[in-house]
């Protein structure tokens, strides 16, 4: 771990609130992110992690404050500008396209990346088939690196549940993106499945060099692989660290860690 | 044991994203394709070109149309019908009022007017979904037969509401007999369903399929919501619109707006379902089944010798019943049964 570097922040969300109605699910919570390193986001159910997620990633628009990502200021972020600016994600409940194999569920994550008009792709002739083939090659580079070679052309509808989270990170690094968020990636998953996921995900960072954004429920894991761990808890930030720093911050043991 | 495609290895990525990649599929549609166009001109008779190969096309055809927009893009219509009138009246209009205009560019014509209505009667789709949708397209079904009938120029002043369509001439060859319209009808639909299925296994196909399994993930990874909905409103008005076009030119021989009604709508919807949602090949199955049953049940009811009146009822339980028979046997259409075959007769005669 020692060996990678991280640079300057990439991701700076300053003073998000966000409300529902009368629901407010982020009270000016300002949060950083540095490239290259695994940034966990914990708290307690209903802390307004995945809304967090969901602001960066412009899925909600947040009624104040402003997020800089690469530099670039952005107020309302839509989900489209933040997929091409290299931002991409998993869900917590699985979000993949049931009806499509695991082939094609990963190619859509490379759909950016193709260029040819829809009457290109209808005649199948030059630069509709040559990228196929050429996003087909990085696509098949993602299978092996995540080991799904056996269930290529296998509808993922028929797939177990940790293999199907696997895909969907498959899909969301087809994308070949700068930032990573997960959402949940190890809920519900046993011991090896977490393992192998865990493998997976620093080999992402260390190999690709993605920044991570990770939402995890699992302390072991969280204080494992992360380098820098924020809490939230009833939408507020109430610490903010390196996992030791978060361990011993006595807020956080009585919100959140205090059973423990 | 003759269905086996062990031995068949891939070696490049175009090799494996072929239509057919078991090379016995692909020289079985060969010969089907081949057999269609070099033998069934002589073997069939005037009667089996007009009353069953030719609509079994067309339906096939305007199947195929709805089949993109509720099975892959999964935006539910009920207005295939209207999109064929437009079709097959923008058609007429441009061969009645443009002089010298070629006829496969006047069905082409017709196609991209349907296009436009349906763009235009897509838009509620970017907002409402399910059985909403359905009622919105609902309206575009009976506003458009209103306006057709309403507005005397479409129908060009005519007092019945009945037009004769126009003949069907290609670089001077006319298409008049049964078995010539066949193959002009033919060859539109082979290049429209091989159309159709480059377009399902490329990006714009997956938008589709992605927005119809998950719209929120599709969105996330960059696919236009708005763009991929309408897209699929505009390729499958486009297929409907030719499929109306080639209605009323290469089956009907007139152009009304009574003959595109909500009963058509109904009937493609129907194809669509048995044949198989989100299926090219379930297009053709459907629209086989719904257009031979009926021909195979009065055959059948006919031979028993029961009296007309009754014929005619037990036609309609019959047909009614086996649909829902299927439904329940096999939700996901014909197609779906025909997949299962297929994995059974890999694996015959050895079960395991």
């Amino acid at each position: 771990m020692s060996d990678r570097k991280i640079g300057d922040v990439i991701l700076k969300a300053e003073n998000i609130s966000l409300s529902f109605g009368g629901v407010k699910a982020l009270t000016d919570i300002s949060l950083d992110v540095r490239e290259h390193e695994i940034r966990a986001i914990i708290g307690p159910n209903g802390a307004g992690k995945s809304s967090m997620l969901n602001v960066i990633n412009g899925v909600y628009t947040p009624q104040e404050g402003t997020i800089t990502y690469r530099g670039e200021q952005r107020k309302d972020m839509n989900t489209y500008a933040a997929a091409a600016s290299g931002i991409a994600r998993t869900f917590q409940n699985i979000a993949l396209f049931s009806g499509m194999s695991v082939l094609d569920n990963i190619m859509t994550g490379r759909n950016l990346k193709i260029k040819s008009s829809f009457v290109e792709q209808a005649l199948w002739i030059g630069r509709a088939r040559r990228e196929e083939m050429e996003n087909r090659k990085v696509v098949e580079e993602i299978i092996d690196f995540l080991q799904l070679q056996h269930v290529r052309k296998t509808p993922v509808a028929r797939l177990p549940y940790g293999i199907k989270k696997r895909v969907e990170l498959a899909r969301a690094l087809a994308a070949e993106p700068n930032m990573l968020l997960l959402d949940e990636p190890m809920a519900g998953m046993n011991v090896e499945e977490k393992q192998d996921m865990c493998r997976f995900v620093l080999d992402t960072n260390d190999q690709f060099g993605t920044t991570i954004v990770l939402i995890e429920h699992d302390m072991g894991v969280v204080m494992d692989i992360s380098d820098r761990v924020a809490v939230l808890d009833y939408g507020k930030k109430i610490g903010d660290g390196t996992p030791d720093e978060v361990r011993n911050n006595p807020e956080v043991i009585k919100a959140y860690l205090g059973a423990h | 044991m003759i269905y086996r495609e062990s031995g068949q290895y891939k070696t490049s990525y175009i090799n494996d994203s072929q239509i057919f990649p078991i090379k016995q599929d692909r020289y079985a549609v060969l010969a089907f394709i081949a057999f269609a166009f070099l033998a069934v001109p002589f073997i069939a008779t005037p009667y089996f070109f007009s009353a069953i190969l030719i609509p079994f096309l067309i339906f096939s055809l305007a199947a195929l149309g709805l089949n993109i927009l509720t099975g892959y893009a999964g935006q539910i219509s009920l207005g295939t019908a209207a999109f064929m009138a437009v079709g097959a009246f923008a058609a007429y209009n441009f061969m009645l009022r443009v002089p010298g205009m070629p006829i496969l560019l006047a069905f082409i014509l017709g196609g991209v007017c349907a296009s436009m209505v349906g763009i235009l009667f897509g838009l509620p789709s970017l907002r409402i979904r399910g059985f909403y949708l359905a009622a919105s397209t609902l309206a575009t079904q009976f506003f458009v037969v209103w306006c057709l009938t309403k507005v005397p120029w479409f129908t060009n002043y005519s007092s019945s509401g009945v037009i004769t369509a126009q003949e069907v001439k290609i670089l001077g060859f006319h298409f008049n007999t049964p078995e010539e319209k066949y193959l002009l009808v033919l060859a539109i639909v082979c290049v429209m369903a091989l159309l159709a299925k480059n377009m399902v296994r490329s990006t714009v196909g997956r938008s589709w399929m992605a927005v119809r399994d998950m719209d929120v993930a599709a969105e996330v990874i960059g696919f236009r919501i708005m763009r991929t909905k309408l897209t699929a409103f505009a390729v499958s008005s486009f297929y409907c619109g030719v499929a109306g076009a080639l209605f009323a030119y290469c089956y009907v021989g007139t152009v009304e707006p009574e003959a595109y009604n909500l009963d058509l709508s109904f009937r493609i919807l129907f194809m669509v379902i048995i044949g198989g949602l989100g299926s090219i090949l379930g297009s053709f199955l459907g629209a086989g089944f719904i257009v031979l049953l009926p021909i195979v049940l009065s055959y059948i009811v006919h031979v028993t010798g029961l009296p007309n009146s009754v014929t005619s009822n037990v036609e309609l339980m019959v047909f009614g019943a086996l649909i829902i028979f299927f439904l329940i046997v096999e939700p996901h259409g014909l197609a779906r049964l025909w997949q299962v075959a297929k994995e059974k007769l890999r694996l015959w005669p050895f079960p395991h």
